[in-house]
């Protein structure tokens, strides 16, 4: 099968997360959507592998999970901060170096 | 049609679907549980592309660790917290989905004129395994790149606990004064020493929520759960508003 599919597929999963992060309000929910695209990103890293050949592209999708599952920790805690100091895990909320 | 293209035709629209209902749904849970059916259809893509362990990682970590993750986030924030509808920046959502798709529409174009070779078959790829193959790589030329993500890893979990951990307020009750303040209280009343009385005693019901009847036939108010009392006031409270 060629592997333009996956790469497209990839494209358009990324541009799916990309809309999220641009649209919805709810912090929770951008941060999903940054991860739909970090993962849309990997299956594009998968496909190179496979098509150069080599594991490389394998081992960077890897390194992609484990920065992604610190990046959640961190940004999940930061939120349940803002949450608990203000009430709302809305985004628009947090305005407060807003003038 | 080969296996794997079938494969790709069927799960590819589901891990699309997931995305959309991602983005779509106004709930935070119905959000991460469509994420969780992109993430498993990923994970079947990345095992149909010749890369078992990366797919099994991406169940265990993503569809297991950060998908409860988020679920035990929302449970704390909590799960009624949906999204309002209103706009704050007027037709933001419009230029948003129109920017998106012009990109979108640009990177699929540029992305699909680019050559990219035949893939290789896996018996070449994973030539020793793959397992094999990633530790061979990720051991020797990913070597430092490994041992700062440690690194980072560390201080992941070090931040997350500076910024969930919560100064307290007031200074923890130990046994010593929950049992002085029993057997000492400030108002000399020792009535409630032995214990305060247990729902249900004497009455037609042992539920918690049955006061225990005092010998006249009244109901203790001690026995009634502190937690039933404010939950009752705060349904009252609730239907009045309504």
């Amino acid at each position: 099968m060629n592997p333009m599919n996956y790469i497209v597929l990839s494209a358009i999963l990324f541009s799916i997360g990309a809309v999220g992060v641009l649209v919805r309000r709810n912090a929770l929910v951008v941060f999903m959507c940054v991860e739909l695209m970090l993962n849309a990103a990997n299956l594009a890293f998968v496909t190179f592998a496979r098509t150069s050949g080599t594991l490389d592209g394998q081992v960077t999708a890897f390194f992609v999970m484990v920065v992604a599952a610190a990046e959640v920790v961190v940004g999940l805690a930061i939120i349940m901060m803002i949450y608990r100091s203000r009430r709302s895990a809305s985004v628009d909320d947090a305005s407060l170096l807003k003038l | 049609m080969t296996g794997e293209a079938v494969a790709f035709w069927i799960v590819a629209p589901i891990t699309v679907l997931g995305g959309i209902g991602l983005v779509a749904s106004r709930k935070a849970v119905h959000s991460a549980l469509w994420l969780a059916v992109t993430m498993i259809g990923l994970a079947v893509l990345y095992v149909t592309q010749d890369a078992p362990f990366l797919g099994v990682v991406q169940v265990i970590v993503y569809t297991g660790a950060v998908m409860m993750l988020f679920l035990f986030v929302i449970m704390l924030v909590g799960v009624d917290a949906s999204d309002s509808l209103v706009e704050t920046l007027k037709g933001q959502r419009l230029a948003a989905i129109l920017a998106v798709s012009g990109f979108a529409s640009l990177l699929i174009s540029a992305v699909t004129r680019a050559t990219i070779g035949a893939p290789v078959p896996a018996a070449e790829l994973n030539a020793g395994g793959n397992v094999e193959g990633l530790a061979d790589l990720i051991f020797t030329d990913y070597l430092f790149a490994f041992e700062v993500t440690s690194a980072l890893l560390i201080t992941a979990a070090v931040g997350a606990l500076v910024l969930a951990l919560t100064p307290r307020v007031a200074p923890r009750r130990s046994q010593k004064d929950q049992a002085i303040a029993r057997f000492r209280p400030a108002d000399g009343d020792l009535s409630q020493a032995a214990g305060l009385p247990t729902p249900g005693v004497l009455a037609r019901h042992n539920a918690v929520g049955t006061p225990a009847l005092l010998p006249d036939g009244s109901p203790a108010e001690a026995s009634y759960s502190r937690v039933l009392r404010a939950r009752e006031e705060l349904e009252a409270a609730q239907e009045d508003e309504q």
